[in-house]
């Protein structure tokens, strides 16, 4: 029977609304007064799209009696949609702000890696900024000095360690800042997004380093957007939505839950949100066919969720054939809400398209597939797209991605209807009659 | 299942006691205390020409503008004392108070970004200030005492005396004081920025208020209550008696100077360690 490392009871989180931001004493006494009078307070806020969580008076709850032991040992990911309340969960447990209400309990030296390289002063030298991030980060000098030299090998900046860190590059900082943090070896370990930076070795060198540590029996709480991350290294998952704990299990079973009820937030789907959708006839054995992505992306390539519907929509399909693939038909669904069948097109359909999906070799390949311009009407589309590869795997992606539609109207004229299609269609019109005969 | 019994090493909650001050977990972090105090000291002075030599010309140059302006201009008495030296261990001392209460007055606004990342005792930052700082002090003091033998050996009437032995504590008195005052600023600040725009002038006016440029001699005896309630009029005072030789020492003021001192320690730490657990959420 492991022991508890973390005991998290009814942990609450409030923040008053309108006291963020810098404040001054007249504004407060101009608020007073005014009440005083009765009047309206002109420091009041102003707005009405308020989130849902308001409980009145201008509170707004980030965590809402949040609950849950960790055993030692244990690496528990964390995730859910931006705004749930995991960054406050850490920042609680990290002991940079405190909780509303409930209790925490915590066994064993806490370490946090909210971010790389806190403390880092560029006049200083490498050698100094470890000793001093080490030391704020919680550790002794004597513990530092001990593992110096394992730091240092590890962040690979040897050479300039005695160099002030304002003449390193990013990518060094970062190295050096992640190894002091990595070699802190705390009984708990908080980490946030570190992973996000770095390049891909790097990435790899610490995630395999945190692999390491909790092999180790340490209990490590980490909280992510990196899917693969998380399943990688995580045995369990907690998903947090609007504050509240609302799946609590095994990772597996966690990011499957979490991630067929997302509704997708992204332009981009990666292969991982692909695959824990995919449907229709999949050979999970010898794959002759994979997706690797399916983007949004404007005309000049960056990613986009809203549109304006005099310009077009393009929609990027990047797929691997793990063999010959013959007579690959792609082809892309919009759908609305209720999975109203609205657009059907085929790759094919393009007469230049026969030809070049007659046979692909193994590789990976990408397709776009344009939506035109003043096509669409003021509504949200979303997108489904099928692989298929006649008589062996068809893969179904069903509503993958979405994005809305904002109507501009023609020649400045902007009348709006919630259709799903408003093309500029070719009208006529003619003078029929004069009005003199119509009388008779 | 669980031990209720289990010997948690941190407990999180939204308040705890008044009087939380955990001087244990400070002792824990001395190392990065210390590692500050470097820190700031060695790049304080980066990239300047003079470097270190700041620390001389500041009080040096103080010292003569006020023989100049408040001595032979505005011919204010100095109780019979050479004026560069009269002024200059009042600067000196000054200068300590006034700097620890400056510099420790924006700890957490100024280290919003760390403390939003990482969680070391808070304390620790105000702490390395009134260190360093009284780094410098000592350079200044020991320019100071310079300054003292050189009228010494030419025989002006100065007497330098036992109270020599109480300066370690008065200079340990005005960095606490300093320390309290910033401390107690910095807490305000966290509400109210007003207090920022407050510091520097009001640091300014206290000067004034404090027997620097003058004698208490010079002040009525029917107002001379009135520097009983400035805490560091007494430790000016007191300072300058113990290398000079003149001016007045009143216990009674020494006592509630040092009441004054203990008072502002005390409560400044208190709402200090009170802000500390939430002003994340407001700034």
């Amino acid at each position: 029977m492991s022991q508890i490392a973390i005991k998290i009871e009814g942990v609450s989180k409030e923040y008053r609304l309108g006291i963020i931001g810098q404040r001054m004493l007249y504004r407060d006494l101009q608020s007073w007064w005014a009440r005083k009078r009765g009047k309206e307070d002109p420091n009041a806020m102003v707005g009405s799209q308020q989130p849902a969580r308001i409980t009145g008076n201008d509170r707004f709850l980030a965590l809402n009696d949040v609950s849950m032991e960790i055993k030692q040992g244990e690496t528990v990911g964390i995730i859910g949609r931006n705004g749930a309340g995991k960054s406050t969960l850490l920042k609680i447990l990290s002991r940079v702000t405190a909780p509303t209400r409930g209790v925490i309990r915590l066994n064993g030296r806490v370490a946090s890696l909210l971010e790389v390289g806190t403390g880092f002063h560029p006049e200083l030298t490498g050698r100094e900024n470890v000793f001093l991030n080490g030391a704020v980060l919680g550790m002794n000098r004597g513990e530092i000095g001990r593992k110096f030299d394992e730091i240092v090998s590890f962040s690979g900046v040897e050479r300039f360690i005695d160099t002030p860190v304002k003449r390193y590059s990013s990518g060094m900082l970062v190295r050096l800042a992640f190894a002091v943090a990595a070699h802190l070896e705390p009984e708990i370990l908080l980490v946030d997004e570190v992973l996000a930076v770095g390049d891909a070795e790097f990435q790899k060198k610490c995630l395999g380093k945190m692999g390491d540590v909790a092999k180790e029996g340490r209990t490590i709480v980490f909280v992510s957007h990196n899917m693969a991350a998380i399943r990688d290294l995580c045995e369990r998952v907690v998903v947090l939505d609007e504050g509240r704990v609302v799946i609590d299990g095994t990772s597996e079973e966690g990011l499957r839950r979490y991630l067929s009820q997302k509704t997708i937030e992204n332009a981009l789907a990666t292969a991982d949100e692909i695959e824990s959708r995919m449907e229709g006839v999949i050979l999970r054995k010898n794959p002759h066919i994979r997706f690797i992505g399916i983007d949004l992306l404007d005309t000049t390539g960056y990613p986009r969720q809203s549109f304006y519907s005099d310009e077009p929509v393009r929609i990027k399909i990047a797929f691997r054939c793990h063999q010959v693939v013959h007579n690959m038909r792609i082809s892309v669904f919009l759908t609305d809400e209720r999975d109203n069948m609205l657009l059907y097109a085929l790759q094919v359909d393009d007469p230049e398209m026969i030809g070049l999906f007659r046979r692909l070799d193994e590789g990976t390949y990408e397709t776009y597939c344009e939506i035109p311009p003043n096509l669409l009407g003021e509504q949200t589309f979303f997108v489904s797209v099928h692989l298929e590869y006649p008589k062996t795997e068809h893969l179904v992606v069903p509503k993958i991605l979405k994005f809305d539609v904002r109507f501009q109207g023609y020649n400045g004229i902007h009348i709006n209807y919630p259709a799903f299609f408003h093309p500029q269609l070719r009208w006529q019109a003619q003078k029929v009659n004069s009005s003199s005969e119509q009388a008779v | 299942m669980t031990d209720e019994r289990q010997n948690w090493t941190i407990v999180i909650r939204n308040r705890s006691g008044w009087l939380d001050i955990d001087l244990k977990e400070l002792w824990r972090y001395r190392d990065l205390i210390l590692l500050f105090v470097r820190r700031d000291f060695v790049t304080l002075y980066k990239q300047t020409i003079l470097g270190p030599a700041w620390f001389l010309v500041q009080p040096l140059f103080s010292t003569l503008v006020f023989t100049v302006v408040f001595g032979r201009i505005a011919k204010i008495p100095t109780d019979g004392l050479p004026q560069p030296l009269f002024y200059m261990s009042a600067i000196v001392a000054w200068n300590y108070f006034a700097s620890c209460l400056t510099a420790t007055s924006n700890t957490l606004i100024a280290n919003a970004g760390i403390f939003g990342k990482v969680y070391f005792p808070r304390l620790t930052v105000p702490l390395s200030v009134v260190i360093t700082n009284l780094l410098t002090f000592i350079i200044q003091f020991a320019v100071f005492l310079c300054l003292l033998l050189f009228f010494y050996l030419r025989g002006a009437a100065i007497k330098p005396n036992a109270l020599i032995f109480f300066v370690p504590f008065l200079i340990l008195q005005m960095g606490v004081l300093g320390l309290g005052f910033g401390v107690l600023v910095s807490s305000l600040t966290t509400k109210y920025r007003d207090f920022s725009f407050f510091v520097s002038f009001g640091v300014q006016l206290w000067m004034y208020a404090t027997p620097i440029v003058y004698p208490l001699s010079q002040i009525p005896e029917r107002w001379q209550w009135l520097y009983a309630l400035n805490p560091m009029a007494a430790v000016i005072g007191a300072f300058r008696y113990a290398f000079l030789g003149a001016g007045s020492v009143r216990p009674l003021h020494l006592v509630t100077s040092l009441a004054v001192t203990v008072v502002v320690l005390i409560f400044s730490i208190m709402l200090f360690r009170r802000v500390e657990k939430k002003f994340m959420d407001t700034i």
